[in-house]
Formats: structure tokens, C-alpha cells, sequence
């Protein structure tokens, strides 16, 4: 059963993913377009999931489901864009949509055929493997510069059998990466006083 | 076969137990309490008549029952109702989106935990579908799914008051989320912990959020607990701020009087279920209902310790058994909905009193005020929660410069107001 379901319930948000790619250029209606994406990127948190990466499968939803194709649907039914009629398809759109999956074909070929990681030698998730990767993140060696604390929440998780994506992802970025969120946040924080500086009546 | 099968079983007979059989019902009984308790607030009787219809029978009497069938008796009529599509409408979007608001609302029950274990023939299983480590943000990222049924209501209607009130709820909900994400940090910060169970089992030995009034060394009336609260009862100054932002932003979401723009009648005939009649309306109906019990369930999990009943009476609870099963677990359950019900009487209570707002003074609301005070409250916590390992002059400085940015951010907003008179219609 443990092997059947993620392959089961990845093939299921795989076809759901291309689904929705599909539909997006298929549809003819700018509203059932964004709805597509929309599906698409449901599909994309569901795979996400099934690789046991929680956060990021919930953040795609929370970000770009929740809040960007929401601005992208409200700007369509603004602007009331009428379904689009004719003969769109020019030869020259045609050809370059072709080359360009061409191109990410091969070098996606080129990239799994040079990949000797290919049997996946470290499948699945299990109890085992996080005891001892828990023990590994408290030592300090040259591929973890930063360990954790021996008491911290995610020795405690990963010791309990359930992986503490967000600790880890936090302990990442709040220490080998602080700087570049620091500064990530400066900029965030200077383009939203922008935005409101900018989006301000100008009184007389 | 039977034991390849079983978990999945378990996981259906929650399923369906917590959301068909405990969520969906409070959503009927929300609407009686809707109707009993406005009529109270407004000096009226309310609905007190359908029951058991006995006179039909041959009875002498009809059994009244107070009213509590009216739900059904609603819920019937809506049902029953010509199910009509008007012709001018997008056919696949004006059928998709009932659905969409009220299935996010049902997934959403899936982290709330109801109450602690509950053992049943030697199997303990807890009252919570799916224990995962993201509780809050997998409501909030389900939750601002319900924002495509109600635009993708409006559009496809095809009409213009419901284009109206979809374009508000896509903007308010936006707005609102910010608030939303950004007030619960410093709860979040608190607990060092995303998922609920663990929350509500953290209040469980120190007190709720909200009323810490025992920790881990005593209580209220024992020496001991006065000398380890400090940091806890300080605690309670980001928290409040926190919860009062969180609660009305929880208003706005669930599109809620006083925020209930996408639907104001007095300007928008019905808002974006205008061209809705008969089931698809109740689906819509249903969904806000659902949203304000979840949210609900929320806010009581995060802020006053969920299915906890405090003093630490919980142990004793969850240890009880009748008969070799372990029943604490439905007792905690009653102590959450206890709290629940509470607390959608206080939706409601809001709703009967506090007027509409303007557009314009909820956008404010929303931009203005509570962004900005979630953002200080971040680092109000931040600093009350560090503070042990701190210096007392850093802690000084730290305040000092907290106090001069909140007073700077203050009269930036003053100074922006604009002074021109708004214009009315």
C-alpha cells in the first residue's frame, strides 16, 4: 500500500497538472484560461505534497493560487476581454511554441541522461532515515556549517518520525542565507512604500 | 485485506464524521441561533413554531420544539425551490462556483483539531483528520480558494451588481489576507509550532493564550505560578493585539456584516448571488456559514485553548473511560464546541449591532490600520519573547525604537488622511 498510493495519487496531480497546462492555451476564453492555471498549479501543490514537501506545496497555493491568479482573474473580468474569435494561430506562433518545446526536451533528456542519480538510491521518507539524518544535522561538518540544537524542535520531529519541513527551511534560511532575506526584505519593504507612495492621490 | 484496508477506513469514518456529522450540522444550528438571537436583539420573537407537526396526525396539539426544526424547514423550501439559469449567464462558471465556495470551507476541517484521543476497542485515534505541521496556513491557503466562487459567481452571472460584488469580495479578501497572515506571527512565534494539535496541547499545560491563568507549576492560587507567569501574562499585550486583528479580519473573509460588501442588499440587490435561486444560493449560504464555523474554530484553537478545559482538569479528562473505552476525547470535543457555539453567538451579536462600513473606510481598515499593526505587533512579540536573552539596555533601546516607529508610522497616516469631505451620493 505505501508504494501503491504516492505513485497512485502522483499520477492523479500529474494528469491534473498537464490538464490544466493544456486547457490554458486550448481555451479560447481569457477566464478559463486563468481558471486553468489556476488548476494547474492545484496540481503542482498535490505533487509537491506527494514528495513530502508540505510548505512548499501549501505556500504554492496560499501565493500563486490565493493571492496572484486571484489579481489576474480581477484585472480579466476588469478589463472585459471578449473571448477570442478567428483565426489566431499564425504559422510563425506555431513554430516558435514547437522550437521551444523542443528545446526544453532535449535538454530535459540531456539533464536526466547525465544524471547517474537515476534509481533514486534514496527513496522513501522513513522513520529510520530521519533518526539518522537528525543525528547528522547536530554534528558540524563542512556541508553543515550551522548545526541545530540537540533539543531543538527538529531533532525532536525528525526523532518522532515526522519531518519539520518548515523548522528546516527556517533554520536554512535564517542562518546560511540570512543575509540574502535580509536584504530580500529590505527590497520587499521598499516596493511596498513604493506602491503606496505611488498608487496615492496626488492632492492639489 | 482487511488490514490493507483499515487505515483508510479510519481516515473515511472521520471523514465523515467530523466534517458531515459535526461541522455540517453547526451549520443549520448557526443559522437557528442567526434567527433566535437577532429576534432577541432586536425585541422580537424569532422563529418558535415548526416542530412535530402532531396536529396532522390527529393530535390535539402541534409540538413546537422551539423552533429548532426551522433550519430544516429553510433548508427544505431551498431545495425545493424552482432551480432556475437564467439564459444571459457563462453555463460551466455559474455552476462551478457554488461549489467552489463551499468545498474549501469542508477541506479546511481537515487540521482543526476537535479534542484529545479517544480510544475505541484498543485503538487510539485522534479527533483530527490530518495531524500535518502547517495547521494555520493550510486553513489560509484552502480558505482563499473560496475567493473564486464568489468572483467567478459574479462574472459568470453576467450582470452588473454581481460583477460588483465580485470584484469587492476579490478585493476585500486580498486586503484582509494580509492582516490575516501577518497577525498570527507572533502566536506562531510564541508556540515555535505550526501544527494545531501541538498547539492546543502546549495551552493545554500553560494556559490559554488568552487567559493564562496556570502553568506548568500550579495555578492561579498557588504561589509558585505567580513567580513563573511574568513572560506570560506580558505575552498578553501582542496577543490581544493579535487576536482583535486576527477576529475582524476573520469578519472580513467570511464576508461578514460589518464587512459584508459583496452582498449588501441596500446597494446591490443580493451582491454576487443576485442571479442565484433555489440549492446554488444554499450552497453559497451554506459556505459562509461553514467559513465563520471554521474561522471560529480557529480563533478558539489559536487563542483559547481549543478543546481544553484548563486548571489542568485535562489530564483527569482524557483519562477518563467507560467501560474499557476512552471517552475524553468526546468530552474535550463537547468543550470545543462549547467554545465554538460562543463564539459564532459573538459573529452573530456583530452582526445585529455594528453597522455596514463604506468601501472606502474598509479598504482603510484593512491598508491603513491593521497592516501596519500587525507588522509593529511582529516585533512587539519578537521583543517580549527575546527579551530573556537579552541585555537590559538592548531591551531598552529596543523599546525606545519600537515607540518612535509606531509614532512615526501613526503620524504618517495622520498627516496622509485625506482631508477633502468624502463625497455622497
Amino acid at each position: 500500500m505505501n508504494q501503491l498510493l504516492p505513485s497512485l495519487v502522483f499520477w492523479i496531480f500529474a494528469g491534473l497538472t498537464l490538464l490544466g497546462g493544456i486547457a490554458v492555451v486550448a481555451l479560447r476564453n481569457p477566464v478559463s484560461s486563468a481558471m486553468a492555471v489556476v488548476t494547474c498549479f492545484i496540481g503542482l501543490a498535490g505533487l509537491f505534497i506527494t514528495l513530502s514537501a508540505f510548505f512548499v506545496g501549501i505556500i504554492q497555493i496560499l501565493v500563486y493560487t490565493g493571492a496572484i491568479m486571484v489579481l489576474f482573474l480581477f484585472i480579466i473580468m476588469l478589463l472585459d476581454l471578449k473571448v477570442e474569435k478567428g483565426n489566431a494561430r499564425s504559422l510563425a506562433g506555431i513554430a516558435a511554441g514547437l522550437s521551444l518545446v523542443a528545446a526544453f526536451v532535449i535538454q530535459l533528456i540531456g539533464v536526466l541522461g547525465a544524471n547517474p542519480d537515476m534509481e533514486m538510491s534514496d527513496a522513501p521518507l522513513n522513520k529510520q532515515r530521519m533518526v539518522e539524518s537528525a543525528q547528522l544535522l547536530t554534528k558540524e561538518s563542512d556541508d553543515n556549517p550551522h548545526p541545530v540544537g540537540a533539543d531543538s524542535a527538529i531533532v525532536k520531529s525528525l526523532k518522532e518520525g515526522s519531518l519539520p519541513d518548515v523548522h528546516l527551511v527556517g533554520h536554512k534560511l535564517f542562518t546560511e542565507y540570512n543575509f540574502p532575506l535580509q536584504m530580500l526584505g529590505v527590497l520587499l519593504l521598499v516596493a511596498t512604500v513604493g506602491v503606496v507612495s505611488l498608487s496615492k492621490k496626488k492632492s492639489a | 485485506m482487511i488490514e490493507f484496508l483499515t487505515p483508510f477506513i479510519i481516515i473515511l469514518i472521520k471523514v465523515i464524521f467530523l466534517t458531515f456529522l459535526v461541522l455540517l450540522p453547526l451549520v443549520p444550528v448557526s443559522v437557528y441561533f442567526e434567527r433566535r438571537f437577532s429576534a432577541v436583539i432586536q425585541d422580537r420573537v424569532g422563529p418558535n413554531r415548526v416542530g412535530l407537526p402532531l396536529t396532522l396526525f390527529g393530535f390535539k396539539k402541534d409540538f413546537h420544539l422551539f423552533g429548532l426544526v426551522q433550519p430544516m424547514a429553510d433548508g427544505i423550501k431551498l431545495l425545493l425551490k424552482e432551480d432556475f439559469t437564467p439564459s444571459h449567464v457563462n453555463k460551466a462558471f455559474y455552476w462551478l462556483a457554488p461549489a467552489l465556495t463551499v468545498v474549501p470551507a469542508l477541506i479546511t476541517v481537515c487540521v482543526v483539531p476537535f479534542g484529545s484521543d479517544i480510544t475505541l476497542f484498543g485503538h487510539t485515534e485522534s479527533l483530527v483528520i490530518a495531524d500535518i505541521n502547517l495547521g494555520p496556513l493550510f486553513v489560509f491557503a484552502v480558505a482563499s480558494l473560496t475567493v473564486y466562487g464568489i468572483t467567478l459567481a459574479g462574472w459568470s452571472s453576467n450582470s452588473k451588481y454581481p460583477l460588483v460584488g465580485g470584484v469587492r469580495s476579490t478585493a476585500q479578501m486580498i486586503s484582509y489576507e494580509i492582516a490575516l497572515g501577518l497577525s498570527i506571527i507572533p502566536v506562531l512565534t510564541y508556540f515555535g509550532e505550526l501544527n494545531l494539535t501541538r498547539i492546543v496541547e502546549h495551552q493545554v499545560d500553560n494556559g490559554w493564550l488568552l487567559l493564562p491563568l496556570w502553568n506548568a507549576y500550579g495555578s492561579v492560587f498557588s504561589a509558585a505560578y505567580w513567580e513563573h507567569s511574568g513572560e506570560q501574562w506580558l505575552f498578553m499585550i501582542p496577543a490581544l493585539i493579535a487576536f482583535i486583528i486576527f477576529t475582524v479580519s476573520i469578519f472580513a473573509e467570511t464576508n461578514r456584516m460589518p464587512f459584508d460588501l459583496p452582498e449588501c442588499e441596500t446597494e446591490l440587490v443580493g451582491g454576487y448571488h443576485t442571479e442565484y435561486s433555489s440549492m446554488k444560493f444554499a450552497l453559497f449560504f451554506m459556505g459562509e456559514y461553514a467559513a465563520m464555523v471554521i474561522g471560529s474554530a480557529l480563533i478558539v484553537t489559536l487563542f483559547l485553548g481549543g478543546w481544553s478545559l484548563g486548571f489542568g482538569l485535562d489530564k483527569h479528562i482524557a483519562a477518563l473511560e467507560v467501560a474499557g473505552f476512552g471517552i475524553g476525547g468526546l468530552i474535550h470535543m463537547m468543550v470545543f464546541g462549547g467554545k465554538l457555539l460562543a463564539f459564532i453567538l459573538f459573529f452573530i451579536l456583530v452582526r445585529w449591532t455594528v453597522p455596514r462600513f463604506r468601501y472606502d473606510q474598509l479598504m482603510k481598515l484593512g491598508w491603513v490600520v491593521f497592516f501596519e499593526a500587525a507588522l509593529i505587533n511582529v516585533f512587539i512579540a519578537a521583543l517580549i519573547i527575546a527579551a530573556p536573552q537579552l541585555g537590559a539596555l538592548i531591551i531598552t533601546i529596543g523599546a525606545i525604537v519600537l515607540i518612535a516607529v509606531t509614532a512615526a508610522i501613526i503620524w504618517v497616516a495622520k498627516v496622509s488622511e485625506d482631508k477633502t469631505p468624502a463625497l455622497r451620493a
